[in-house]
């Protein structure tokens, strides 16, 4: 098996901050390789360094197979990249962003005009091509910022919170998008706070306050958290999160969407000494189901236990 | 710069790229080509210490036709002009105070009686200093009309009392060369050329630069193949050719609206802007390499261009400031363009005049350019 990305103890502090510290890990080709975390966990700093926008600290690592601290610019011609910014020119056209960006890679004459056929057929901007990229609507452009970001074909795509402030239906259009390139052989490096995104990944990557804390498949990390979790539905979430940390019986509470999940000793017995405990503190509970475990769970019950888990 | 280091296919992607952008934007063509020439009319007839019809008090204790003659000589210069006049100087005094008028002239009694004696006669005059430069130019016109008003009469009272020869005095021409009339407009107006060379070079680069690093498209260029050497060139390659295109711009209208002298040679004009340019966007460069934001780009930029205009000679002349001031001045790139843009269209000095200015520029567009070329490197890469 190649390795699109080796790192190793890949290292990164901003004066006496440490933004990124001691990260080890491989991502073979053609894989789907997710970096999921809280903002400031060091996620951007790492793909940073991988791109070759930040120089490391200390440690080091391979992209594509050239060192990333001596051939950064071999790597930049094997590697795409698109930040959270979509970063196109507004004031160009369509059709203008794209021939700058292929420009770049030397993608010019018939393989251009072959890339950018492609490119606006998979943004689906065929018609607007003549368009200033600044009038199109968000997720319109991050289809494009993607298809710039691949007009060279690189082998390695790195893609930093790809879809934030995008409207639901895009981001799902967008994934199948990285699916189809993941077809082909692409490996795909991508970062997202969304947790239903991190379960489209083939693996993932669990990012806190500067270390890696669980890299596994997205089951298999589900199917570290063994005790069980129970929803309960309240229109107090935050108050009954709170409370729940020190009920008995209860290893951790967590706000999960509207709704508060709480990590249990015993399902049965916390079902029913639960309410009682909540409606004492003036807190109705509405409901308390059974759930599976979400990768959510998972990054939290981790967090509490970080330093017990390495890499998997 | 090592040239065979640029892929001139990402150089041209990245040139062609500027361009449009800049030609595309209405708002950027208003600000690159109207705004300067606004800028040259506006502070053309601004930057003026000329002094004319200046408002003047008039006490005259002597109400003679002499002292009436004096008043007239000095209203017929067209320089000043009499708003108030009274017998009591508290009220010359008042008019001061209340900055109603520029000057006040008090004849005193025996005014008449004295010059007609053949004795020495006197007049008191006020200006307020509050106002130096022009305070300064009034007196000097008031001086020398009362000067000549008293050759003039005693010359009249010498023949009068048949004196054969009228008395010796030296006759005192002064000319002023380059500029016959004195006219601080003439001075100005190239200088102000020079000023906003300066600041279209300084925003061309930092805002270019820092407009990119704000979208993200800075971090997007620097995933890509181009090297920081050609987004440097890209950069300011655009910068040089609009900031020339203002040059050319701002000199027509001094020559063709103004009518400033162009007396030297284009030559040693075009070489020294280059130079001149040159440092301007190394130091836009620089401030790109410090700011985020455009916001923090202007406030560096501005940090920067109003220190740099108080000590270039523009406004205040460097000969007159204390010396360990001077030498700072010799780090201003306007100070010693506009000795080069004053000499060239008032004089028509030459390479052998001006060469010092137009070596230390040289000088000084290389080290800045270079050093900011370095910074930014380590900036980005």
């Amino acid at each position: 098996m190649t390795l699109a990305v080796e790192v190793r103890d890949l290292t990164r502090a901003f004066g006496d901050f440490l933004a990124v510290d001691h990260v080890t890990f491989d991502v073979p080709e053609g894989e789907i390789f997710g970096f999921l975390g809280p903002n400031g966990a060091g996620k951007t700093t790492t793909i940073k360094m991988l791109t070759g926008l930040l120089a490391p600290t200390s440690g080091g690592g391979r992209v594509a197979g050239f060192d990333l601290r001596t051939r950064a610019e071999a790597i930049k011609q094997r590697i795409g990249y698109m930040s959270q910014l979509f970063s196109l020119y507004a004031d160009l056209t369509v059709d203008e962003n794209i021939a700058f960006f292929a420009g770049l890679y030397g993608v010019t004459g018939s393989r251009l005009a072959e890339r950018r056929d492609w490119a606006l057929e998979m943004s689906g901007l065929g018609d607007y091509r003549g368009r200033l990229t600044g009038q199109l609507p968000l997720g319109v452009k991050q289809r494009l910022a993607l298809g710039c970001a691949v007009l060279h074909q690189p082998p390695i795509l790195f893609l930093d919170e790809p879809t934030s402030g995008v409207d639901p239906v895009s981001r799902r259009t967008f994934w199948d998008l990285i699916y189809q390139f993941a077809d082909r052989g692409t490996t795909i490096f991508v970062s997202t706070h969304y947790m239903e995104e991190a379960e489209y990944c083939h693996r993932l990557a669990l990012m806190n306050r500067a270390r890696l804390i669980a890299l596994d498949r997205p089951a298999a990390l589900r199917a570290r958290l063994t005790e069980p979790i129970l929803e309960i539905a309240t229109d107090h979430g935050p108050a009954a999160a709170q409370a729940l940390q020190h009920a008995p019986g209860v290893i951790e509470a967590a706000m999960f969407g509207r709704a508060v999940h709480v990590v249990v000793e015993h399902a049965a017995s916390a079902v029913q000494a639960l309410p009682p405990f909540l409606s004492a503190r003036g807190i109705t509970a509405h409901s308390i189901t059974p759930v599976h475990p979400s990768l959510e769970d998972v990054f939290v019950s981790l967090v509490r236990r970080e330093g017990g888990v390495v890499v998997g | 710069m090592s040239l065979p280091a640029l892929d001139p296919g990402r150089l041209g992607q990245l040139l062609r790229k500027e361009f449009r952008q800049m030609l595309r934007d209405p708002r950027a063509k208003r600000l690159l080509f109207i705004a300067p020439i606004v800028q040259l009319l506006i502070f053309g007839y601004a930057a003026t210490t000329d002094v004319r019809n200046a408002k003047t008090f008039v006490v005259d204790h002597d109400r003679s036709s002499d002292s009436r003659r004096l008043i007239a000589a000095l209203t017929a210069s067209g320089y000043f002009r009499v708003t108030g006049a009274s017998e009591r100087p508290a009220d010359l005094i008042a008019a001061l105070d209340r900055g109603d008028v520029l000057m006040g002239i008090e004849i005193p009694r025996g005014f008449a009686a004295d010059l007609g004696a053949g004795r020495q006669a006197s007049v008191q005059l006020l200006v307020d200093g509050s106002t130096a430069n022009t305070a300064n130019v009034a007196l000097g016109y008031a001086t020398r009309i009362i000067s000549r008003f008293g050759l003039e009469r005693g010359a009249e009272v010498a023949a009068r009392a048949g004196a054969a020869v009228p008395p010796a005095g030296v006759d005192f021409r002064a000319r002023a060369w380059y500029n016959a009339n004195l006219e601080s407009r003439v001075y100005n107006v190239p200088a102000v050329m020079g000023t906003i060379v300066m600041l279209m070079s300084l925003m061309l680069t930092s805002l270019a630069v820092v407009r990119e690093r704000e979208i993200g498209t800075l971090e997007q260029l620097m995933v890509s193949p181009l090297k920081p050497l050609e987004l440097i060139v890209g950069k300011t390659l655009p910068a040089v050719v609009v900031a020339f295109l203002d040059l050319i711009l701002v000199t027509g209208v001094a020559l063709l609206w103004f009518g400033i002298p162009f007396r030297g040679s284009a030559l040693v004009l075009i070489v020294s802007s280059v130079f001149y340019i040159l440092s301007g966007l190394g130091v836009g460069l620089l401030i790109s390499t410090v700011s985020n934001t455009q916001q923090e780009a202007f406030m560096s930029m501005f940090f920067f261009f109003f220190p740099a205009i108080i000590l270039s000679g523009f406004m205040f002349p460097v000969e007159n400031m204390p010396v360990a001031i001077q030498y700072i001045t010799l780090l201003d790139p306007i100070r010693h363009y506009l000795v080069v843009v004053r000499g060239v269209f008032l004089r028509g000095a030459g390479w052998s005049v001006l060469y010092p200015q137009i070596l230390i520029l040289l000088v000084m567009g290389v080290t800045v350019l270079g050093f900011a070329t370095t910074r930014f490197r380590k900036t980005v890469a």
